[in-house]
């Protein structure tokens, strides 16, 4: 089972209900995944500035943390605190400095992601009450992927959960499960990829991270995967100004999409895509097997 | 004085599909209502699954997975879209889709028709045993697969691998096909088919919207009826 979602926005004007939408669409996909749920959210953002997001334990002290770590960089933070997930802006020269601050200051939290654009957040928990818990429906932004998860090939724990990110404002969220997942893990470390989980979709954002790196595009990075992965799978990713969606060449999971002037938009199932506007007059059609479907903002 | 009904209007905003389901399989012969209208679906799961009756169920919108799945009797009218497993075992009766199918149209139905105005996705017809599918658009790949009777015409194209490991069906495409799967071939396309391809648009009203001489026919090579050593790559 799992349930994804996206939404990719063509029409600035619905940027800033982008997150009601997503927060209607994920809820609708309760029943395919309710054990956790997650999304990442493209919003603002401009190359200087870079947002790194966290996940804190209960009890965590943002207050006193977020002090800490202006200091200990002597430049501009902004803090905002989600539910269990505190999102630190700041210039992006100062991102790897941070970074390793963040690790010193308080081991105790996660790095969920790090981009100029994406945020995510993911917990333990029904669809519903996990993006109320984060403010989910008053975000607003580009593009938007989602996922509520019914786990099968690891535990339900929040860094179990979906979106994996393995790379600046990269995100892969997944239904199915990779068959070759330990092999391709072990290939992947000895190529200095690191994972966090025993997770299979992680080693497939991670795949996917490490021919980025090499400079493909992910076009023909996606096209790869479907030589090296095996296993059932309908992966959906955002980069920065797109996302793209794949499925294996059986085409063994569900997977519709609805393109509008105003949107693209991916749903496991057609009902996760019933609530968005003007749904009457999309085209509505099915992702072929084997096929990479990519949608892009001009940079 | 009873009250005799001859519509009934159920809105899925206000009601589950489990009491319309419930509500129409209730319904015994002679029923009286023999017209139900079903308001808002949202593509909900197994609207209509399980009908035994001669009804009619217009549903005005799109609906979920396994929509009329295991129909018998009943005419199922869907104004809008239909998603995986559309007829599922169907044993008789109609289905009409005026929009786009999911995948496994018909899977494994024994009887009876359905027709889509749009197209249909992969694995129309899988195992069909008897069913006849029109599609007035094209079909996804794996299409008719196991099939083993009954017929699938398609006004448009089909996806790779049509008919794979295919026993009895018989296909019928008007356009291109990207590929044929193991077994099945295309064969010649007489009178006599061109006679009960015609029957079949003829039944629903469709003859005259298209040449059945435009189709070419496929089918099984009947190679792989029977395990033979030589043949194990191709199952």
């Amino acid at each position: 089972m799992c349930g994804i979602v996206g939404l990719f926005l063509k029409d600035p004007a619905l940027q800033p209900e982008l997150g009601q939408h997503l927060s209607t669409m994920l809820e609708t996909m309760t029943a395919r995944g309710p054990d956790s749920a997650g999304f990442a959210v493209y919003g603002d953002g401009s190359p200087e500035l870079t947002k790194i997001t966290l996940r804190a334990p209960a009890q965590f002290d943002f207050e006193s943390f977020g002090a800490l770590l202006a200091s200990a960089l002597d430049a501009e933070v902004d803090l905002i605190v989600r539910g269990t997930h505190i999102v630190a802006t700041l210039p992006t020269v100062e991102a790897d400095r941070a970074l390793a601050k963040i690790k010193e200051l308080a081991p105790q939290l996660t790095l969920s992601s790090i981009g100029t654009h994406m945020e995510l957040y993911k917990e333990v928990g029904l669809p519903a009450d996990v993006s109320k818990s984060f403010g989910l429906s008053a975000m607003s932004g580009t593009h938007a992927i989602g996922h509520t998860r019914m786990a099968t090939e690891s535990a339900v724990t929040t860094a179990g959960a979906h979106p994996f990110s393995t790379g600046k404002d990269q995100c892969l969220v997944h239904n199915g499960s990779l068959s070759n997942h330990n092999q391709v893990r072990r290939r992947l470390i000895r190529e200095g990829i690191s994972f966090a989980t025993e997770n299979d979709t992680e080693v497939a954002a991670g795949y996917l991270s490490w021919r980025l790196a090499q400079g493909e595009s992910l076009g023909d990075a996606l096209d790869a995967s479907l030589k090296d992965l095996d296993g059932f799978f309908t992966f959906v990713v955002g980069t920065d100004t797109g996302f793209g969606v794949l499925r294996d060449p059986i085409g063994c999971k569900h997977a519709v999409m609805a393109e509008t002037d105003q949107y693209v938009a991916f749903g496991t199932e057609y009902r996760a895509l019933s609530a968005l506007p003007g749904i009457e007059r999309a085209r509505i059609f099915e992702p072929n097997p084997a096929t990479v479907y990519f949608w892009n903002h001009a940079a | 004085m009873t009250t005799q009904f001859s519509a009934k209007t159920v809105d899925l905003a206000s009601s589950s599909v489990r009491q319309l389901n419930e509500a129409l399989h209730a319904l015994r012969d002679g029923t009286n209502v023999t017209r139900w209208n079903v308001l808002n679906p949202r593509g909900v799961h197994a609207i209509a699954a399980g009908l035994d009756a001669d009804v009619t169920i217009e549903i005005n919108g799109d609906v979920g997975y396994y929509c009329a799945g295991m129909n018998k009797r009943a005419t199922v009218i869907i104004n809008g879209s239909a998603g995986i497993g559309l007829g599922e075992n169907m044993m008789s009766g109609l289905i009409y889709v005026k929009g786009d199918a999911s995948q496994a149209v018909g899977a494994t139905a024994h009887g009876g028709v359905i027709v889509i105005e749009g197209n249909a996705s992969g694995r129309c017809g899988i195992s069909m045993k008897g069913v006849d599918i029109i599609v007035k658009g094209s079909i996804g790949p794996m299409s008719a697969f196991m099939a083993q009777a009954g017929a699938l015409a398609v006004f448009g194209d089909a996806g790779e691998a049509l008919g794979d490991s295919i026993y009895e069906a018989k296909l019928y495409v008007r356009g291109s096909v990207a590929s044929l799967g193991a077994d099945c071939i295309e064969k010649p396309m007489d009178d006599i088919h061109r006679a009960e391809l015609f029957a079949k648009f003829e039944s629903i009203g469709v003859a005259g919207e298209i040449d059945v001489g435009e189709f070419k026919r496929y089918g099984s090579a009947r190679t792989l009826y029977h395990f033979h050593v030589d043949n194990a790559g191709a199952y």
